[in-house]
């Protein structure tokens, strides 16, 4: 332990607490702009500068350790002035049209701004806009970019992709697509982690709201949502309502007030999902297929895109199954269409997902019979969910729990986990068993697959199951697939089934969900779908009784022909920008 | 009333005079990758700022080159706009009244030719596309690595032992970089931004001093793979250390009968006292390499040969042939390559030169080391001949004021011609042909003959240190790709056509210093092992102590001294005296731990494997 004084409060804190860490634990929180603990340490905005007693120069708190008998001011005069000065100074570069910004009354520099009581800058206003692709889901505004470093941090030591990198020297030094690229041109992955960790409105997501409207208008035009899980984790808190209360029912409720003609809920087709992957996969893994080299899901849309680019040559490795946001656009386009006795064209097939890479995923046309289109035609964030509920004026008070519609209103445990790391392997195992031994197993025979955003690197686990054994591993966070797959091509490791989610934690840490600068939710969320799984009167996906419904009904069983044409995908009919050779 | 007044500087004068030094310092510790354009503006802002305002090219013209210069910076120019800016300075530097408006001018005409491409992309791009390359200046511009500022702060805190294992990482002979290492390391200190760079080769030197003997690191598990290494110079024994260490196990061959190949018979004991050099040859000899002495590459044994037996081999033979001077007499007795004069000394079997005068050709670093050892050979008179100034000697400052002060004489401007010989053709003088400077090409000042006429300096031996060569026509004949003599490898080291065999070092550069073959070292450690089927990693577990937070205020450097001359050409024992820990202590705390201040905690960060 180490004794020091902060604002005249003697404290004792842990060998290597930063001056930052040991300020909080004295229950004095010190502003900052550019620091995410273990990923952009770097002391760059200057705003959590402290003084220290026999010291001129003021010192970062963020990246500097405590020492035995230091004696630290976090709010003394100098630094008071200092840390003024250097807000004023980022503001002089930062287009501070807060109103019009996606962040406004969440932005870091705006709360900070504000406890400083800036009400008049000294400085020119010095903007450098760029010209950006306005089509792309992901969008930057470099007159807003304060030069953090976060997207570039996140970006590289997070998921190991490098799209964002420093760009000129001097006082022309900026962010930049890396290597010179458009970002249409490179290989951004769509996960949208530098949008959840820019602490302003540099970065946001393509806004489709208009669209959404613009379809609940049209009268000619019938409109069908689908909620992912990991929505329901997360949209309470832009509202304040606590996790266990804010349910899917009430996003239900507020989707049907704000216009929607059909509700669904994803966690039907996760648990079809299960049906094709799981099935896939026990057929490969009986083939032999998986002996070199593992199945790995294909749910998730910035995985998929990090595959294509950088291991092409693993693309055949990945389950053929579509995601279940697409799986979902077909059985609306399809079955549900011609149940309602509507023309495909007709539909606007909407989905709310905590994900930027969804807008991506959409965008391959595909064919049911004589029309061609779109599985979804428009495709929303949580966030833009919340806004839209903002836009039509509901008070998030008055919503109550309402049903999805029929006939796909039934999903299970397995499916609302989906939205958390281990969820997927969770609820494929679960099914795997059944279809190798004829018979459930407990649903929590599987928990090792559990995992977090926390784990080391990834999580494996080997489970017998009728004397087979199926080894698995789970993987969160694109540099730990990274690291994963590297050990795989090297042969150090082998499994037969991988799950790999491109975000920290999952779905519920995605780049579409929420935004709290400094805080990752991912964990929290997580726990919240665990415990609705917990709850959830069915488990096993493959007794979904709406899933097994639309077999019997129309797509006859897994893997059948027409299975294939609407729930299958062909992974190499498009081409990711700037794959690797 | 006085009719004259003895003139005063006001104080805005002398505080302008400091501050002119401390811009010098700082354009000194530039560091690289920075926009050209960008610096260009710069210059010309204060070039601009030097203008009397008198003529109109220089007071109007620069400013119009300026607003120009800042378009393209801020994409609002055209490849047009390159046209303007080019006459406009080709203008100023034709009309321009005085040197302070054509020389700016001059500086802009240079750069859009020199750095064309940057201009058109900027133009193009619409934007930079350039990027700050050095977040650590030290590290970046050691060829090893080593990490610097780990180090010195780890000698700040008195842990020699650990600064040694640290330094080990990327350099296995941290007792001789720190006696003779060219430390390109200091050449961009920031600390020169302050005051001066940061004594970094001295502080080495302590910490090998200080720390005694440490132990080499335990080898990784024995992988049963066996690598050939020819050549036990500085580039061999480190690749032979780091390959040990991954498990694989090298033998070595040395046709001498020590190794160390130029430490020891190149560099004279009395810089690098040979007892040091073991210390570092022993710890790399710890790990278990093996070595095969007297066996000659191309004579005694073939490259076909070791590709049989072993899994892998590599070629460090450095380069240790001399060049010619081509003049008559060349081949009379009483001369000699300064390479021979100076193993014939490591190898205890020096000519006598006891009352004799000598002639050193050249002006490089081994020119010094053979009129140095010269002196201490009992020789009356040694004399470096050169064929330009002091000045653009290659040679380290250090080593030209040592040997003038141990009494040698330096004859500049002098091209040898020819070698007097007597009727036994024994050397009896050097005939020079007197040189004058003339104009600067490349940015080097060329000579030319002045008219007069030859000037005969008697001596009984010439020793020639204008170069070396590599012996290569073996590797040639064994299918090794040589270009002038020159063993030509891919980056990786190896041959594309020639797979398991790898070169570096000296034959793989030509000559070069002992920290670059230790760079080259290390790329080919890995890449032999990749190629052996591995991916093993070299790591010290030292713990970096955190950065000092105190003020950096200005500090002198502590620079080594020397023995009194008189007393140091009697031997051949060291010349360099210690630091005291006091003095080590100062000095490791002037570092300023670019390693976490600055861009180096974002994108320099820390090494701490490879």
């Amino acid at each position: 332990m180490v004794k020091l004084t902060i604002d005249q409060k003697a404290i004792e804190v842990p060998e290597g607490s930063t001056i930052m860490d040991a300020a909080n634990i004295a229950g004095i929180p010190i502003p900052k702009l550019c620091f995410l603990k273990d990923i952009n340490e770097i002391g760059a905005c200057r705003v959590c500068v402290v003084e220290m007693e026999g010291k001129d120069k003021l010192v970062t708190s963020c990246n500097n350790e405590v020492e035995e008998g230091m004696v630290i001011y976090t709010n003394s005069p100098k630094v008071r002035r200092n840390r003024k000065k250097t807000v004023e100074m980022i503001l002089s570069q930062h287009n501070s049209n807060c109103v019009t910004c996606a962040r406004n009354r969440n932005c870091s520099l705006q709360t900070i701004t504000r406890d400083l009581n800036i009400l008049d800058v000294p400085y020119e206003k010095e903007l450098t806009p760029l010209p950006w692709n306005r089509n792309f889901p992901l969008i930057r505004d470099n007159d807003k970019c304060i030069k953090c470093m976060r997207c570039i941090s996140v970006c590289e030591k997070v998921q190991g992709v490098r799209i964002w990198d420093v760009g000129g020297t001097g006082s022309r030094t900026g962010v930049y697509v890396s290597g010179n690229r458009k970002i249409e041109e490179s290989d951004c992955v769509l996960c949208g982690q530098c949008i959840t960790h820019c602490p302003v409105g540099a970065l946001r997501e393509r806004d489709d709201t208009e669209k959404a409207w613009w379809a609940i208008e049209n009268k000619k035009k019938v409109t069908v949502v689908q909620v992912a899980p990991a929505v329901r984790a997360a949209w309470g808190e832009v509202f304040g309502i606590p996790a266990r209360e804010a349910t899917m029912g009430k996003i239900a409720d507020a989707l049907r007030k704000i216009g929607f003609d059909y509700v669904f809920d994803t966690v039907f087709s996760a648990d079809l999902t299960i049906m094709e992957e799981g099935s896939e996969f026990v057929e490969r893994f009986s083939k032999g297929d998986t002996r070199q080299m593992p199945m790995f899901t294909s749910c998730c849309p910035g995985w998929v895109r990090f595959v294509k680019s950088q291991y092409p040559h693993l693309v055949s490795r990945l389950s053929t199954a579509k995601s279940p946001q697409q799986m979902f656009g077909a059985v609306m386009k399809t079955y549900f269409a011609k149940k309602i006795g509507v023309a495909p064209e007709d539909m606007v097939t909407v989905s709310v997902m905590p994900c930027v890479a969804k807008k991506g995923e959409r965008n391959m046309e595909l064919f049911y019979e004589e029309y061609a289109g779109h599985d979804v035609d428009v495709v929303l964030t949580t966030r833009e969910l919340t806004r839209m509920i903002r836009m039509a004026h509901i008070d998030p008070c008055t919503l109550r729990d309402v049903p999805c519609d029929d006939p796909m209103a039934d999903g299970t445990g397995a499916g609302v986990i989906f939205g958390t790391t281990g969820g997927v392997m969770e609820a494929a195992l679960r099914s795997a068993y059944y279809l190798i031994t004829g018979e459930n197993p407990d649903a929590d025979a599987f928990s090792e697959v559990r995992s977090t955003r926390e784990q080391p690197k990834w999580k494996e686990a080997e489970f017998r199951i009728k004397d087979i054994a199926v080894r698995t591993a789970v993987v969160n966070g694109l540099a730990n697939t990274r690291e994963l797959i590297d050990a795989l091509e090297r042969g150090e490791v082998h499994y037969d089934f991988v799950e790999v989610m491109a975000c920290p934690g999952g779905c519920v840490g995605g780049g579409g969900q929420p935004i709290k600068d400094g805080c990752e939710l991912a964990t929290a969320r997580s726990g919240s779908l665990r415990m609705l799984d917990e709850a959830a009167p069915v488990r096993f996906s493959h007794e979904n009784k709406a899933v097994l419904h639309l077999y019997d009904e129309f797509m006859e069983k897994p893997l059948s022909h027409k299975a294939h044409l609407l729930l299958h995908t062909d992974h190499d009919a498009w081409q990711m920008p700037d794959t690797k050779k | 009333m006085s009719r004259l007044e003895i003139p005063i500087p006001n104080r805005a004068q002398v505080v302008v005079e400091q501050l002119y030094k401390d811009l010098e310092r700082r354009i000194e510790a530039s560091p690289s990758g920075l926009c050209p354009i960008d610096m260009s503006k710069a210059f010309l802002e204060l070039c601009h700022a030097q203008t009397c305002g008198k003529c109109v090219p220089c007071r109007v013209g620069l400013r119009q080159l300026k607003k120009m210069i800042s378009d393209v910076l801020n994409a609002r120019a055209t490849l047009e706009t390159l046209d303007e800016m080019e006459e406009t300075a080709l203008s100023i530097m034709e009309s321009a009244d005085c040197v302070i408006g054509y020389e700016a001018a001059n500086m802009v005409y240079k750069g859009l030719i020199g750095f064309h491409d940057e201009y058109v992309s900027h133009i193009e791009l619409g934007r930079c596309n350039c990027s700050y390359q050095q977040p650590v200046p030290c590290v970046s511009l050691c060829p090893a690595g080593v990490d610097i500022p780990g180090y010195i702060a780890l000698v700040h805190e008195g842990r020699y032992k650990d600064a040694i294992r640290l330094i080990r990482k990327d350099n296995p002979f941290p007792t001789t970089c720190g006696f003779i290492c060219e430390h390109p390391c200091e050449a961009r200190c920031r600390r020169n931004m302050i005051d001066d760079a940061i004594n970094i080769r001295g502080l080495k030197r302590m910490a090998a001093d200080f720390a005694g003997k440490v132990a080499p690191p335990q080898c990784q598990t024995s992988t049963g793979k066996k690598v050939a290494i020819v050549g036990g110079g500085p580039g061999g024994l480190s690749t032979a250390y780091y390959l040990q260490l991954m498990g694989h196990q090298v033998v070595v061959y040395e046709m001498l009968p020590k190794l160390g190949g130029m430490l020891r018979y190149g560099i004279p004991n009395y810089r690098l006292p040979k007892d040091r050099l073991d210390d570092d040859i022993n710890a790399i000899l710890e790990t278990g390499v093996q070595v095969k002495h007297g066996l000659r590459i191309g004579i005694d044994i073939t490259i076909d040969d070791l590709r049989n037996q072993y899994d892998a081999v590599l070629i460090t033979i450095g380069a240790s042939t001399d060049k010619k001077l081509g003049v008559e007499g060349e081949d009379a007795d009483g001369v000699i390559s300064a390479v021979q004069f100076l193993r014939d000394v490591g190898k205890g079997s020096a000519i006598d030169l006891k009352g004799q005068e000598v002639c050193v050709v050249g002006g490089g670093n081994v020119s010094m080391d053979a009129v140095r050892t010269a002196v201490r050979l009992g020789a009356r008179k040694v004399t470096i001949v050169y064929r330009r100034r002091v000045a653009d000697m290659t040679a380290l400052r250090d080593e030209i004021e040592g040997a003038i002060a141990e009494g040698v004489e330096v004859a500049t401007l002098r091209a040898p011609v020819r070698i007097e010989t007597d009727n036994d053709y024994s050397t009896r003088g050097l005939w020079v042909r007197p040189q004058m400077i003339s104009s600067i090409r490349d940015g080097r000042a060329s000579v030319k003959d002045t008219g007069e006429g030859d000037i005969l300096i008697p001596c009984t031996t010439v020793i020639v240190a204008i170069g070396q060569d590599i012996e290569s026509q073996h590797f040639a004949d064994a299918g090794v790709p040589v270009n002038r003599g020159v063993i030509q490898t891919g980056r990786h080291g190896g041959f594309d056509l020639l797979p398991g065999v790898f070169a570096g070092g000296d034959c793989a550069t030509g000559p070069a210093t002992v920290i670059k073959a230790i760079g080259a070292a290390k790329v080919i450690a890995a890449n032999i092992d990749e190629y052996l089927g591995f991916h093993h990693v070299i790591q010290s577990d030292v713990e970096v102590p955190l950065p000092n937070m105190a003020d950096r205020n200005p500090c002198g450097r502590v620079n080594m001294t020397e023995r009194e001359a008189c007393r140091r050409v009697c031997d051949f024992d060291g010349v360099e005296l210690p630091m005291t820990e006091a003095e080590c202590r100062q000095e490791a705390s002037r570092c300023l731990r670019c390693d976490h201040f600055g861009y180096g905690i974002f994108k320099g960060g820390r090494e701490t494997l490879w």
